[in-house]
């Protein structure tokens, strides 16, 4: 199970292998597992309805309720994925003081992020090492898709999780091996929601939208988009079939993020591939320069 | 599922805040939510009511207060509300809005029994 989400009831798993295979087998006490189920569709307070919109996303903030007798207030202040947060801090240190520059790829399924991978490493072949680890909820596809061109992949499976978590690609980073100076890319569970949320230690969070999904997808899910700092427009090869407006897209992603950079590619045609290698060379290079020492690299 | 990740990360604040102050029942707990934070409130809500069960806040009111959006306007140069991440500048009309506040997810304070086991409700 993910240390801070309870959705992945003990079916992690790292390499089709549980997480939790080490040490004896601690007490089992009942699993906690819990079913999630829409809210009735019924008007409330806090939701604005009309006949055809139910809208669980505006209304007035909750009124304080009456002060409770004989209780003592505490003042707590801690940010509610704190803890996520201070993993992912920690995977941010190891990662730049190894001069590792680090993407987290984010999206619906089948955008073409593994795709994207396997085209990248191809293409940096021989000029930067690249490690990849995987997340999807089910099998170990996509890192033996990876392997494939000779990269070292970990599968995370996060069995019913939705998106990964600092603790999780700690854990991966220790079981990888992983250069320095080199390029670390993180396939997220494809999922346009959860992942914006969850800090893993990234330099950047690189967003993928295909042309297939529609313009309207930045304003439709907009956390994801505000939360990366690159998107990356995906089987462009396929604009003559769609009517899918490019400016159009455009301008929907800057509403979201004004300072979001947009990469249109192909990874069948080979369109727009060289400005994403330029921009990751770019980032290499950046990275690079705050790697410390060798020898204290190597510890 | 989201919400369910969050509601747990309350109840880790919540059991470790009252554990530290000697396992005392918690009868409220205050959160703070921003405006433009990805948390839908209501299936918050549903979540933590599964999660706190059996706990040491078993029952305790869910108090969640709304912080206000902010981001800041390139056109305005200025510090300006924002109750959606892609909505316009409300004094110019520009897109070139960058969220900076109103993202947050906190737990704010916890109320705790005055002694183990007596609830005031
Ligand atoms: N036409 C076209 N198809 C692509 C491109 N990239 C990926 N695909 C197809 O999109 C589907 C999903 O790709 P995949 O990489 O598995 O997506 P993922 O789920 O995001 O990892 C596959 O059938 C790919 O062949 C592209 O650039 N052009
Ligand atoms: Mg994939
Ligand atoms: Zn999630
Ligand atoms: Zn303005």
């Amino acid at each position: 199970m993910c240390s801070v989400c309870g959705c992945g009831s003990g079916e992690l798993r790292y390499n089709g292998k549980p997480a939790a295979q080490s040490g004896a087998n601690k007490a089992t006490g009942p699993t906690r597992s819990y079913a999630f189920r829409p809210l009735q569709a019924q008007p409330a307070a806090g939701r604005t309805t009309t006949p055809d919109r139910l809208d669980y996303g505006s209304g007035p903030a909750h009124a304080h309720a009456p002060g409770l007798s004989q209780a003592q207030m505490v003042s707590i202040e801690q940010n509610i994925l704190g803890k996520n947060d201070a993993l992912a801090d920690a995977n941010r240190r190891w990662l730049t003081e190894r001069g590792v520059f680090t993407l987290n790829l984010v999206s619906s399924p089948g955008s073409g992020k593994t795709t994207l991978l396997v085209e990248t490493i191809t293409r940096l072949a021989g000029s930067v090492p690249v490690t990849v680890i995987e997340g999807d909820q089910q099998t170990e596809f996509d890192a033996e898709r990876i392997r494939a061109t000779g990269a070292p992949a970990l599968q995370i499976n996060t069995g019913k999780g939705c998106h990964l978590d600092a603790h999780m690609v700690g854990t991966a980073l220790t079981r990888l091996p992983i250069a320095e100076r080199s390029l670390l890319l993180i396939e997220n569970v494809g999922n346009l929601v959860c992942p914006a949320a969850f800090d893993l230690g990234e330099a950047h969070k690189v967003v993928i939208l295909s042309v297939t999904e529609g313009e309207d997808k930045p304003l439709k899910y907009p956390d994801m988009f505000a939360a990366a700092d690159l998107m990356v427009l995906s089987k462009i090869d396929l604009l003559p079939y769609l009517k899918f407006d490019l400016a159009r897209v455009f301008d929907y992603a800057h509403r979201v993020n004004p300072r979001l950079v947009m990469l249109p590619l192909s990874a069948t045609s080979g369109e727009g591939f060289d400005d994403w290698l330029a921009w990751i060379r770019s980032g290499l290079a950046r990275s690079g320069a705050s790697c410390k020492p060798s020898t204290e690299c190597m510890s | 599922m989201h919400e369910m990740s969050l509601a747990e990360g309350v109840r880790n604040i919540v059991e470790e805040s009252a554990c530290a102050h000697g396992g005392k029942r918690v009868e409220r707990v205050v959160l703070q939510i921003g405006e433009l934070a990805a948390v839908e409130v209501e299936a918050l809500r549903f979540c933590l009511e599964l999660i706190l069960k059996d706990g040491v806040a078993d029952g305790a009111l869910i108090d969640i207060e709304i912080t206000p959006g902010r981001g800041w306007c390139a056109q305005c140069a200025s510090t300006v509300a924002l109750a959606q991440l892609y909505d316009a500048c409300p004094q110019c009309g520009s897109y070139r809005v960058q969220a900076t506040g109103g993202t947050e997810m906190r737990v704010k304070e916890l109320a705790l029994a005055a002694t183990w086991g007596q609830s005031a409700s």
